[in-house]
């Protein structure tokens, strides 16, 4: 067991995924040499040359494109989009390629692809450099759609990315990278896709999210618990197959539910989550479900008042969680 | 299109290394999707299938391209025309017509999508989709999964001249460029994107783009199918050498409507198709073969008959063939779906 920093658990999966298979292989733009801008491979190129650690020319379609080509051959490519807001040119190939090969070709062909994109504002990264892109893919059967918010949970979901024999978007949260560090077993483990996880239990309230907001959460239910109120908070750690089960059963332990994603509130993953605990349990809520996401602004401005406003923090998280409990 | 080449007395087919057998080969494919397409277009206008986009025109450019090919071991990712193509290297008229009829058996997709999708990894035709020209980056990474388990094939990839202005055209043959990757790239120039004349489509010449991605481009006259056999068999050479892609334009004519729900008088006049189905790639060879004394209008009859017979067995099975059944609308999302239940 090591302590090591998010980015390292990204790293790990990969250089042990790539050791374990040959037919792995990473393409991205400046993933190569300079071990990608947030050195997310760095080394990787060093341990296993140029052919598998690939600086691809700067063309999101090409690189999920020829990533899905290879994957229909037999490969397992891990495609780098640079920022997840630099993917929509890929979008295309993901939504109308990927998602599709194995059920329109009635399970002929598949695409074992592993999409990599860094989400996530919060580091003066503007517009573009800031977004939540899982709203524009979640919805998309065929995709499967992972966001980890812990060291551990990157490195076990990247490697079960890796294996999935379908395409898997792992949504990396770029403000996790060097801010959260965790205890990361050096075996060999996996994060099972699919399966949501009880960061904490508690009675007050049920708090349902994914990535970077379980920081801001987990320290909010800490404090919170000094005023008397408990917390029960739900990792969805998958967001796509989406945990129903899991959901279902965090909503009714307390009765009172809290979503909370970065991403915009319309349209966002959290619509989703309340329609199934409408659908399954409404009759076991004390309170209506609240939603706390970022705001319906096109994406995230670069002034630090601007940006603060937009963003989740801790204090944001624990006043709505208060408020819910007070309900 | 002369039989005799000026330097020696060899047909222009034996100077390209087919025998007389090969050489009547192409023909049989060429009036195979000939027909095939016509039984098609009658079977929607009868109302027995849905829809139909058609080939005809372009069959000498298809079929020509794939007897240059290493049909065991190359990869293939035609397009929606290609049926001279998908039957050259190996799919039957029956699962062509099991498609057309969306009929569970049909191993392109199952009776799941629009004929024209094809797909079979039997036969290394890669899975298509209807949003044109993804095809090309896929058509790349093949080709690189090859060069990096150094497998000698090549991978070759066909579209339309309206789906060169996407840039998934241009993404991958810039990837394709640097990485100098085996793959052909063949554009079938048929001279209308639907309703949409070349002269909107393009100012300059889809063949020179190549010389921007740093490999050979050229265009050759798709009605000829020994012309293309020779353009295509050169470039798989160049690829399996090592030497990168190549980028071939086929200059065709789309002779048919765009598809079975198109009326093409309302944009182009009859005088116009009519002057190209002068030039016709299929009764050009069929000359061709007369002329070298190796085919008869007898030979003639007897292959239009056979292939009458092969459409009207494909079309008895297919049409008595079930559909998929509804129950099963949800299997193949992910891998495994559907095996608990079995």
């Amino acid at each position: 067991m090591a302590m090591m920093e998010y980015i390292d658990a990204i790293r790990l999966a990969m250089k042990e995924e790539m050791a374990l298979d040959e037919n792995v292989f990473v393409l991205g733009e400046d993933v190569g040499v300079k071990g990608g801008v947030f050195t997310t491979t760095k080394g990787l190129q060093e341990l296993y040359g140029e052919d598998r650690v690939m600086d691809t020319p700067l063309s999101e379609s090409a690189i999920a494109g020829v990533a899905i080509g290879a994957a229909m051959y037999g490969m397992k490519p891990i495609a780098e989009m640079q920022y997840s807001d630099f993917m929509l040119p890929a979008t295309n190939q993901i939504i109308s390629e990927a998602a599709k090969i194995r059920y329109r070709s009635n399970n002929d062909w598949s695409c074992p692809l592993v999409v990599r994109a860094p989400i996530g504002g919060g580091i003066f990264g503007g517009l573009y450099h800031s977004q939540c892109m899982e709203s524009v893919f979640f919805g998309t059967a065929g995709l499967k759609i992972v966001a980890p918010y812990s060291a551990y949970d990157a490195k076990g979901l990247l490697k079960a990315a890796v294996r999935d024999p379908d395409p898997v978007l792992f949504f990396e949260n770029k403000k996790c990278y060097k801010l959260i560090k965790g205890d990361v077993p050096e075996d060999d483990y996996v994060v099972p896709i699919g399966k949501a996880n009880v960061l904490r239990e508690g009675d007050d309230i049920t708090v349902i999210s994914y990535s970077l907001p379980l920081h801001f959460i987990m320290q909010a239910a800490e404090e919170l618990e000094q005023e008397g109120i408990t917390s029960h908070v739900l990792d969805l750690r998958t967001i796509q197959p989406i945990d129903r089960e899991g959901i279902v059963e965090a909503a009714r332990r307390t009765g009172k539910v809290l979503i909370v994603h970065e991403d915009n509130l319309t349209g966002g993953v959290g619509g989703e989550v309340a329609a199934i605990i409408a659908e399954e349990c409404l009759f076991d809520l004390d309170a209506p479900i609240r939603r706390l996401a970022g705001p319906d602004a096109p994406a995230m401005p670069i002034n630090p008042p601007q940006e603060k406003a937009y963003m989740l923090n801790k204090d944001k998280v624990k006043t709505a969680m208060r408020e819910l409990a007070l309900f | 299109m002369k039989a005799k080449g000026t330097i020696d007395q060899q047909t222009r087919h034996e100077q390209l290394g087919l025998t007389d057998d090969q050489a009547i080969e192409l023909y049989r494919y060429m009036m195979m999707a000939r027909k095939f397409d016509e039984r098609c277009l009658l079977l929607q206008r009868a109302g027995k299938i849905n829809f139909h986009v058609s080939g005809v025109g372009q069959e000498a450019a298809q079929v020509g391209a794939a007897f240059a090919l290493d049909r065991q071991e190359d990869y293939f990712l035609p397009y929606y025309r290609d049926y001279g193509f998908v039957l050259s290297v190996g799919m039957t008229a029956r699962e062509l017509m099991l498609s057309a009829f969306a009929k569970a058996e049909d191993p392109n997709s199952g009776g799941r999508q629009m004929p024209g999708h094809f797909g079979s990894k039997r036969l290394r035709i890669v899975t298509g989709s209807s949003p044109v020209t993804t095809q090309v980056p896929h058509a790349v990474g093949v080709a690189l999964a090859a060069k990096m388990k150094r497998q000698k094939l090549v991978s070759f990839v066909t579209f339309g001249e309206g789906s060169s202005n996407q840039g998934d055209f241009h993404e991958g043959c810039n990837f394709a460029g640097v990485h100098k990757l085996p793959v052909i790239i063949m554009c079938e120039n048929n001279q209308y994107a639907i309703s949409v004349p070349v002269h909107k489509q393009l100012s300059g010449k889809i063949s020179d783009r190549a010389l921007g991605y740093g490999f050979p481009g050229l265009r050759v006259d798709g009605n000829d199918v020994l012309e293309v056999y020779a353009a295509v068999k050169e470039a798989r050479e160049r690829a399996i050498n090592g030497e990168g892609p190549t980028l071939i334009e086929a200059m065709v004519y789309r002779l048919a409507p765009h598809s079975t729900s198109d009326n093409d008088l309302a944009y182009r006049t009859k005088e116009e198709v009519d002057a190209n189905w002068e030039k016709d790639g299929l009764p050009r060879y069929k000359q061709y073969l007369l002329d070298c004394g190796i085919w008869s209008e007898q030979q003639d009859e007897e292959l239009q008959k056979e292939c009458t017979q092969i459409m009207k067995e494909a079309t008895e099975y297919a049409d008595n063939a079930p559909y998929p059944r509804a129950e099963d609308t949800l299997l193949h999302v992910f891998a495994g779906d559907g095996e608990d239940a079995q």
